[in-house]
Formats: structure tokens, C-alpha cells, sequence
């Protein structure tokens, strides 16, 4: 594994690995988002009718819990490939977390929009300070500064430097943020907003979810390989220009 | 430990003789505080509820507005370089900065702290319980602070930037020190807030030089 990894430091090589993976994550992305949606939206049956269930709201979730999951997911990745960048020095991992980022925060923002839009159909209110929602949120704008980060300054060997540092503190920090804003809901919140012992998920609506899980996982990785073989070609761009100067 | 003590006098020394960095903090604290009652509305009633957070938070605020500067200066002229180089660890050469840093501004807006709580009619009782939290959690904010002081060194526009990464790990700090006292203000036991603070102060000052110190090590390489 770990040779694997070193092997793929090799610019060139890299360019080959993603040259042959991006066909499959791609078309894996394209089959189970399909497959997922239209499973999720037409096949599966909807939830209970309201006011006792949720009915067609209930449909969001093919796309609020993948985004969600891809939120945090993306974070995860983002710190292993700063570890990686700053422990072993791996020349992608900088790269890796540079084209990550950007994506993350698009789920986390893609998260808050259908979080937000199911809330106004079930809480009668766009935004309600519910400790979940809240805690996507801060992971947002964990993300906005590490981009922000990243591009703040005109060496970007420095910000990829200092972004890794940061996403390592974010991960640190992210468990104690958490548990802080369960605290603090629990404390100022009325419980009865979410029923914690709702309806098991039906075995119909598990299937179409996790078709939509992995159709979500592939598709991050097929844009990650594009964007980070994108960063790739910018760094030669920006050498090759450099010694142009120089010349 | 010498290395320590001559960087926390030299520190001290600078604050003391320009004096700007407290005053102006300590002003910007006051005037924050005394905005809300415009924009909320003077009722006694809805300040006292509302008090513990517009305290909170304007420290928060006014913390922020001195951390840029915290290794700005020794970054600019070049002594930060001579800093790292001296035989003292980093860790404690960010220990010694940061104490400087909150002796000078976070300190007196501890002191400060009752005096705006008179003025926005906090119920007695929750005094202590704002005070003690105060002082647990103004140095976690320098200790926190002095990371993002670290990282944004040498960034275009660094102090907009620092607060856009510092703001949102603040908020377990803004959420234990407002429920300190508001569980004083309702009469119930405000320890475990306290006690989560103290928890939260000992882990930002084992991890916080660390990092920060690795940060200023790739800042000045």
C-alpha cells in the first residue's frame, strides 16, 4: 500500500493512474447516481402521510444524507492528505487537499440547501438552529478557510504549507465542536423539533440510499482525479513559465 | 527557561511603551458592548437576557483585533528568524509571546468584563461565574489564536483572513462561557462549564505552542 502510494509521486505516473481510473469512477458515478435517483425518486415508496410522517419530503434524504456523508467524508481525506504532505513529505498530498477542499465545501453547502428545504416543509422554517444543521455549518466554514487559506499567498508551496496545518487543527477541533453544539441544543432547543426514536429507515429506502452513497463517493474521486491532474499541469504551467523569465 | 522569561519582558516592555494594543482593544471591547443597546433596544429586561452573549462575544471580537499582530512585527523586521534560531524551543518561545499577549489585552478585559456587565444589567449573581469564565477562556482565544497568528504570516490581507480561520473553532469557547453564566443567572451550578474551560485551557496549552510553532517554523523558511 504504502509503496503504492510512493510510487504515485511521480507526476508522470500519477497522470497515468488517472488517466485509467477516471473512466471507471466515472461511469460507476453516472450508473449509481441514476440507478440511485431513479430508484429513490419513482420505485421507493414515500414516507407515512403527513402531519404523523413525512411523505414525498421524505425524498430528500437520496441527496441530503449522501451530501452529508460526502461533507465530512471529504474532510477526512483532505486531513490524511495534509498528514501525508507534512509527515512524509508526499508531493501529492498538498495537491490531493488543494483539489479536495473546494468539492467538500460544495457538499457541505449542498447539505445546508437540502437540509434547508426539507426544514421549511417540516419544521415550517427555512433555517432552525438544530445541532446537526449547525454543525455542517462550522464544518462550511472550516472550509472556506482553508481554501481561503490555501490561496492567500503568492508562493502556493507556502499556503499548501500552512492549509495542511490547519486541516490537521480543524480535526482536532472538529470532535470538541461537535460535542459543544449538541451541548448547547440540548440545552436551548425544545427536543420535540426532532423525534430521536423516529421510524426505523424502511428496507425500500436503504437500498436507493446507498446506491446514492457510493454514486456520490465515485463522483468525488472522478473530480478529484480531474482536478488534481488539472493542479498538476498548472504547477508545470507555472515552472515552465518561471524559467522562462529567468531566461 | 531564561530564553522565556527575557522574550515575556521584552514583550511586556514593548506593550507597556506603546500602549496602543491594550488601549485600543480595551476601546473597541466598550464600544462594541455599548452599541447593542441601540440596535436591541434599552429594556432592562432584554439586555440582562442577552448580556452574557454580547460579552462574550465582543471579547471574541476584541481578542481577534490584537492576534494579527502577534508575530506580525518580529515577522516584518526579521527578528522572528533570529528568535527560531536561538537555542530556547519554539514551544516556548510561542508560550512566552502568548502570555505577553494575554497579560496585555486579554487580562484587562477580564478586569473590564463587571463594569460592562453593570451596564448591561447582568443579575448579580451570575458575576462570578462570568469573570471566572472569562479567565479560563481568554487564553484558550490567545492560545488558538496564536495557530491562525502563525499560519497567515506573510498572506495578503492576514487579518481578515485569521478571523475567517480562528472565528469558527472559538465557538465551543463562546458556547461553555455564555452557558456558564447563564446557568448562574438561573440559579444552577455553573462548575461543569467551568470545569469543561479548564479542560478545554489545559489541551489548547499542550497542543496550541506545539503548532503554532511548526506553523511559524514553515513561515519563516
Amino acid at each position: 500500500m504504502s509503496a503504492r502510494l510512493h510510487a504515485l509521486a511521480n507526476p508522470a505516473r500519477f497522470g497515468r493512474f488517472a488517466r485509467r481510473a477516471l473512466p471507471w469512477t466515472a461511469w460507476l458515478a453516472a450508473l449509481c447516481i441514476g440507478a440511485g435517483l431513479v430508484w429513490g425518486v419513482f420505485i421507493a415508496p414515500p414516507g407515512a402521510p403527513p402531519p404523523e410522517g413525512q411523505g414525498e419530503t421524505v425524498r430528500i434524504i437520496y441527496v441530503h444524507v449522501p451530501s452529508a456523508w460526502m461533507s465530512l467524508f471529504v474532510y477526512a481525506c483532505v486531513a490524511a492528505a495534509s498528514a501525508g504532505a507534512l509527515i512524509w513529505r508526499h508531493p501529492l498530498g498538498h495537491i490531493v487537499a488543494r483539489a479536495a477542499s473546494p468539492v467538500g465545501a460544495c457538499f457541505a453547502l449542498l447539505t445546508l440547501a437540502t437540509g434547508s428545504l426539507w426544514g421549511a416543509k417540516m419544521w415550517g422554517a427555512w433555517w432552525v438552529w438544530d445541532a446537526r444543521l449547525t454543525s455542517v455549518l462550522i464544518l462550511f466554514f472550516l472550509y472556506l478557510g482553508h481554501i481561503a487559506l490555501t490561496h492567500a499567498f503568492d508562493d502556493p508551496a507556502r499556503g499548501a504549507r500552512a492549509a495542511a496545518i490547519l486541516a490537521l487543527v480543524g480535526v482536532v477541533n472538529l470532535p470538541i465542536i461537535k460535542f459543544s453544539v449538541d451541548w448547547w441544543n440540548t440545552l436551548h432547543q425544545p427536543a420535540s423539533i426532532i423525534r430521536r426514536d423516529g421510524p426505523a429507515i424502511d428496507a425500500q429506502m436503504l437500498a436507493p440510499l446507498f446506491l446514492m452513497i457510493f454514486g456520490f463517493t465515485f463522483y468525488f474521486f472522478t473530480v478529484l482525479l480531474l482536478r488534481a491532474r488539472a493542479e498538476l499541469a498548472a504547477l508545470r504551467t507555472r515552472a515552465l513559465k518561471l524559467r522562462m523569465l529567468a531566461a | 527557561m531564561s530564553g522565556f522569561g527575557a522574550l515575556l519582558r521584552r514583550d511586556l516592555r514593548l506593550a507597556l511603551r506603546q500602549g496602543s494594543d491594550t488601549a485600543t482593544v480595551l476601546a473597541f471591547f466598550v464600544i462594541a458592548v455599548s452599541l447593542f443597546p441601540f440596535g436591541v433596544g434599552a429594556e432592562r429586561e432584554t439586555l440582562a437576557a442577552i448580556a452574557a452573549g454580547i460579552l462574550w462575544v465582543a471579547a471574541l471580537l476584541a481578542a481577534m483585533l490584537s492576534l494579527d499582530r502577534l508575530f506580525q512585527a518580529d515577522y516584518e523586521d526579521g527578528t522572528l528568524d533570529y528568535l527560531l534560531a536561538a537555542p530556547a524551543a519554539p514551544t516556548l518561545l510561542v508560550m512566552a509571546k502568548a502570555l505577553a499577549h494575554w497579560l496585555t489585552t486579554g487580562l484587562p478585559l477580564v478586569i473590564l468584563s463587571p463594569l460592562l456587565a453593570l451596564l448591561l444589567n447582568l443579575p448579580q449573581k451570575a458575576y462570578p461565574a462570568l469573570i471566572a469564565g472569562l479567565a479560563l477562556g481568554t487564553p484558550i482565544l490567545t492560545l488558538i489564536g496564536a495557530i491562525g497568528a502563525a499560519l497567515v504570516l506573510g498572506a495578503r490581507r492576514g487579518g481578515v483572513l485569521l478571523s475567517l480561520l480562528i472565528l469558527p473553532l472559538y465557538i465551543p469557547i463562546l458556547i461553555f462561557g455564555v452557558g456558564a453564566v447563564e446557568a448562574a443567572a438561573t440559579g444552577q451550578g455553573f462548575r461543569v462549564h467551568l470545569l469543561l474551560l479548564g479542560a478545554m485551557l489545559l489541551g489548547a496549552l499542550a497542543l496550541a505552542p506545539f503548532v503554532a510553532a511548526v506553523a511559524l517554523r514553515q513561515a519563516a523558511e
